[in-house]
């Protein structure tokens, strides 16, 4: 590996300098696709035919990345990693896409995610499971697990992915890498595969803070074809990388990260949440003030709940257009209801289905207060607790998770309850579209662990800011996985 | 029917057709028989399509909302109604439903049946997008995409109205204020209305005003003209009636039914316990957005004018009779045909009688409508105008008026060769006489057998003419005058 260990800022310099050229970098790229690919499965598609882009003022010109396969990709088959869709190829982009295509950005494969973006593991897209690149027998975390286990293994500098409940921010932090969601329609979802829509966000995965944030400030803006977006002209993320923080203010919360609230933790928590602590004191050593606050527990614990309802609800209806009489291979049967049965039936993960009951279930008439309207009022009461804390921080400090990557095999054992909102709470940033990020902050038995912040609406730029001061105080920018023996 | 009444509520689908694109999609909203070719990737519900509310749509169905005398909303919503269906690619339709409120709640209408003034009471008016359209064939079935996602406006109104003539009224003039406020062509032979009809029926004895006295709701679905609500309404209430009869009406469980055209009975769908579910929620893709006052008011003033206001404009201001008045209003082709002809100048009730006489004439004969007719108002004025400068008589632009249909030509090309021929056979009688009468020698000459003297007589009626005199009449008159 010569050149895609490096960030996006020292390939163009390389590039621009003509120290080396965009058909040799895109080669490197997929000598490691292939490779990698052997080992950890990140791929759908390795994109063997990708073409050099000229080099231009745009820092992603000729530069490889990946693409999380629940993107819409003109000419490319783009899967969502479910047989409902194993042969569709869009004839269309994703306006993401499209942006980072103009800004001359090569695409050199499509990553694995869980079916459609449903599920934190990794392991249920239809093309098997993803390894993590710093222990093959763990999870990457999902669902944009291909996109983190090839960025984490140095395939390209970055790869895109899309963000529900933590399918950004949780495989960053397993895999060691940088993942960052900006703010609700900060970027277009046009062409993104809906999983529950009012939750869905695209981002990237990264290796570091200003790589992350050099490809958000590609894909932004206003999209006349998606009404949620909002047009962000006058935010400039890598320039607001200044690493000045002095007299920021963050928090942490009492309820998600005192130890003591967790009394039979296992010695990797205890090490995850000392970490944790440290690090917030590297922040405090470049004047950043950090403050613990404390949120109604019930709110927290019904933060899982919330979650499943709202997204099962949206996803249970986003997804009823995988009927196979459009596109997607058709389903057999003497009427379209046959049909369409037999294509769902056979196309679906039980996962999913089991996703797609709750979601028709809390969407029945006489079920819909007790549930749909309870999580969305529940949603809004979480919300606004957030909103009320950003009144006096710049944003909200925790731990991603429990600790590092679970074992593929043998963790079977069910999540303690208590751990539930550890392991849950990034959902809020997609509750209340709070722009959030992920950087590594250390190791558990030399695996990976994350810190997350996460800030206001429309705030993206001091949030990136915030991380890019802690990044630097630590020295895990730019890692590339190596595997533990 | 004395003994029962019937309660008759009506669910009004009609297209929106005065939008250049589609309700949610940037497609094309208008009519073509190529199918699938008015389609974007998101009216196929192509994985990653998002809607984009069409705000033209959304300003024709607060239009009609405003006209229904309904109440607005403050925000805007739509709801996801979700059922499988070929038709509907998305698996569910964008639409309104009454929670949250969508573009109109609890309005009236006011309309006239058989001369009398009735009011039916609009319970609401939603907007929504339309569903794809399917060819069935023997084995297979074809869908046209081209229909989904043209905006539709559903108007449900309560039971209050009580036989299929009530009902035709309703539906005719709603089809009129769509029309005249340039909502949608509203024409059921191209499919943008379409009806479901909800009825029932109780003792006439009884209080009409107390719910608990009225019958069991049927529900028939898709009468897609009025001439089949007419029919549909007629059928159920006699349907109804005998169950009465019978004894059998109580037992009757809340259902829905269909029309068939074809045996011209409704049949039975399904009854009130399969009512689909169809789980509706309010669309995340599409942020609720405000409905400013000044928005409404400046909709409210651009209502343009309506039949029943136009009507009355007619008769007060240009003081035609009320026949007349309703004939030019019947249709808003007729009625802004007869409206350019006063801006260009042609006198009301000079233009009322081409209008509702000849031209509906016309139009009748030939099946056509007033778009389709040739003779547009600056070329009937070229006929009015020579009439008034006494260039033409009145049978004479009649026979200018179908000639130039006739020949697809402006009148002028033949007002300006007729109006130089006199064709009026007392005129030119005089003017023959007074040359027979000043060439005495030339007419004993020709009376004595000289008889190609005959072109000369001619040529002096041209030259006291200047050409103007039809020859063929002039020859005929002048045989006859000199044959004496």
């Amino acid at each position: 590996m010569q050149y895609m260990n490096k960030s996006i800022e020292e390939l163009h310099e390389l590039l621009k300098n003509q120290k080396v050229t965009s058909q040799e970098l895109i080669k490197e790229s997929l000598t490691l696709a292939h490779q990698m690919q052997d080992k950890y499965n990140p791929f759908v598609t390795i994109l063997d035919e990708a073409k050099a882009q000229p080099i231009t003022e745009s820092l992603l010109s000729g530069i490889p990345y990946g693409i999380k396969d629940n993107y819409s990709t003109k000419g490319i088959l783009s899967t969502g990693s479910s047989n409902t869709l194993k042969d569709y190829i869009p004839f269309f982009n994703a306006t993401s896409i499209e942006k980072l295509n103009q800004a001359g950005a090569v695409p050199i494969g499509k990553t694995v995610l869980d079916e459609f973006g449903m599920g934190g593991t990794g392991t249920t897209g239809h093309t098997g499971v993803v390894r993590n690149p710093w222990d093959p027998t763990r999870m990457c975390a999902g669902s944009s697990a291909g996109s983190a286990a090839a960025v984490a293994a140095g395939i390209f500098p970055y790869a895109l992915g899309s963000d529900t409940g933590d399918s950004i921010r949780k495989p960053a932090a397993y895999c060691g890498i940088v993942g960052y969601k900006p703010t609700y329609g900060m970027i277009s979802r046009y062409g993104l595969f809906p999983f529950a829509s009012s939750l869905d966000h695209v981002g990237v995965l990264a290796r570091s803070v200003k790589d992350a944030a050099i490809v958000v400030d590609a894909m932004k803006g206003l999209d006349k074809n998606d009404m949620t977006s909002w047009d962000s002209q006058n935010i400039h993320l890598f320039e607001s990388c200044t690493g000045q923080v002095q007299g920021k203010k963050l928090c942490y919360i009492k309820e998600i990260c005192d130890i003591s609230r967790y009394q039979n933790a296992n010695p990797e928590l205890k090490q995850h949440l000392d970490n944790f602590y440290q690090t917030l004191e590297n922040f405090k050593k470049i004047g950043v003030e950090i403050h613990e606050e404390s949120i109604d527990e019930a709110l927290l614990k019904a933060l899982a709940a919330v979650y499943v309802v709202i997204s099962c609800a949206e996803a249970t209806s986003n997804m009823s257009n995988l009927t196979g009489i459009i596109f997607g291979p058709r389903g057999q049967g003497s009427n379209y209801i046959e049909m369409m049965k037999d294509h769902r039936t056979k196309g679906f993960s039980p996962l999913i289905k089991r996703r797609f009951v709750i979601g028709s279930y809390v969407l029945q008439k006489e079920n819909q207060d007790r549930y749909f309207h309870n999580a969305q009022k529940v949603r809004r009461l979480i919300v606004d607790c957030f909103k009320e804390l950003f009144k006096t921080y710049d944003g909200v400090i925790l731990p991603v998770g429990t600790g590092p990557a679970k074992k593929l095999e043998g963790s079977k054992e069910m999540l303690d309850e208590n751990l539930q909102v550890l392991e849950e709470h990034l959902q809020i940033g997609n509750f209340g579209g709070f722009p959030s990020i992920t950087i590594p902050n250390g190791f558990i038995n030399d695996l990976p662990v994350g810190i997350n912040i996460t800030g206001n609406c429309y705030d993206d730029a001091n949030v990136l800011n915030l991380a890019y001061a802690l990044e630097s105080t630590m020295n895990y920018k730019g890692q590339i996985a190596k595997e533990v023996k | 029917m004395a003994k029962y009444i019937a309660k008759i509520g009506l669910e009004m689908h009609c297209e929106v057709s005065e939008t250049k694109t589609k309700v949610f999609s940037g497609a094309k909203n208008s009519y073509t028989s190529v199918p699938n070719s008015h389609v974007r990737p998101v009216d196929m519900a192509f994985p990653g399509t998002l809607p984009v509310v069409n705000k033209e749509a959304v300003r024709l169905a607060l239009m009609a909302s405003i006209i229904l005398h309904c109440s607005q909303p403050e925000y805007m919503y739509f709801e996801r109604k979700n059922y499988y269906y070929p038709d509907l690619p998305k698996g569910f339709q964008l639409t309104q439903e009454t929670k949250p409120i969508p573009v109109g709640i609890y309005g009236y209408v006011e309309f006239e049946c058989n001369g009398e003034l009735k009011k039916v009471r609009v319970n609401n008016i939603h907007l929504e997008e339309d569903a794809a359209s399917l060819d069935h064939y023997y084995s297979t079935s074809n869908i046209d995409y081209n229909r989904a996602g043209v905006p539709l406006l559903e108007l449900v109104t309560e039971p209050d109205l009580h036989s299929a003539d009530e009902a035709v009224a309703f539906l005719e003039h709603m089809r009129s204020i769509y029309q005249f406020a340039n909502i949608s062509e509203a024409d059921s032979k191209k499919g943008q209305i379409r009806c479901d009809v909800n009825i029932s029926i109780m003792d006439a004895s009884l209080d009409e005003n107390d719910p608990q006295n009225w019958g069991t709701k049927i529900e028939i679905k898709n009468v897609n003209s009025f001439g089949g609500v007419r029919d549909a309404i007629n059928y159920e209430i006699e349907r109804q009636t005998e169950l009465k009869e019978t004894g059998e009406y109580d037992q009757m469980q809340q259902q829905t039914r269909r029309w068939d055209e074809e045996t011209q009975s409704t049949i039975y769908m399904r009854s009130k316990v399969d009512a689909i579910d169809y789980k509706y929620f309010v669309e995340p893709n599409i942020p609720k957005y405000r409905i400013s006052k000044e928005w409404l008011e400046e909709i409210r003033q651009s209502i343009p004018e309506l039949a029943h206001e136009r009507k009355n404009k007619y008769m007060k201001e240009y003081e035609l009779s009320n026949y007349d008045a309703s004939v030019l209003t019947s249709k808003k082709d007729i009625s802004d045909y007869f409206e350019e002809c006063l801006k260009i100048g042609i006198d009301p009730k000079t233009a009322c009688n081409w209008v509702s006489v000849t031209i509906t004439g016309e139009l009748n004969k030939e099946n056509i409508t007033i778009s389709e007719f040739y003779l547009r108002p600056k070329m009937l004025k070229q006929i009015t105008d020579a009439i008034k400068s006494g260039k033409l008589s009145s049978k004479q632009a009649k026979e200018i008026f179908y000639k130039s249909i006739e020949n697809q030509k402006e009148p002028k090309e033949f007002i300006s060769n007729e109006s130089a021929q006199i064709s009026d056979s007392t005129e030119l009688t005089k003017i023959i006489t007074e040359i027979i009468a000043s060439n005495p020698s030339q007419v004993q000459e020709y009376k004595n057998g000289k008889t190609n003297l005959f072109d000369y007589f001619v040529g002096q009626v041209m030259k006291s003419t200047r050409g103007k005199a039809n020859p063929v009449i002039t020859k005929e008159i002048l045989t006859q005058e000199l044959s004496k």
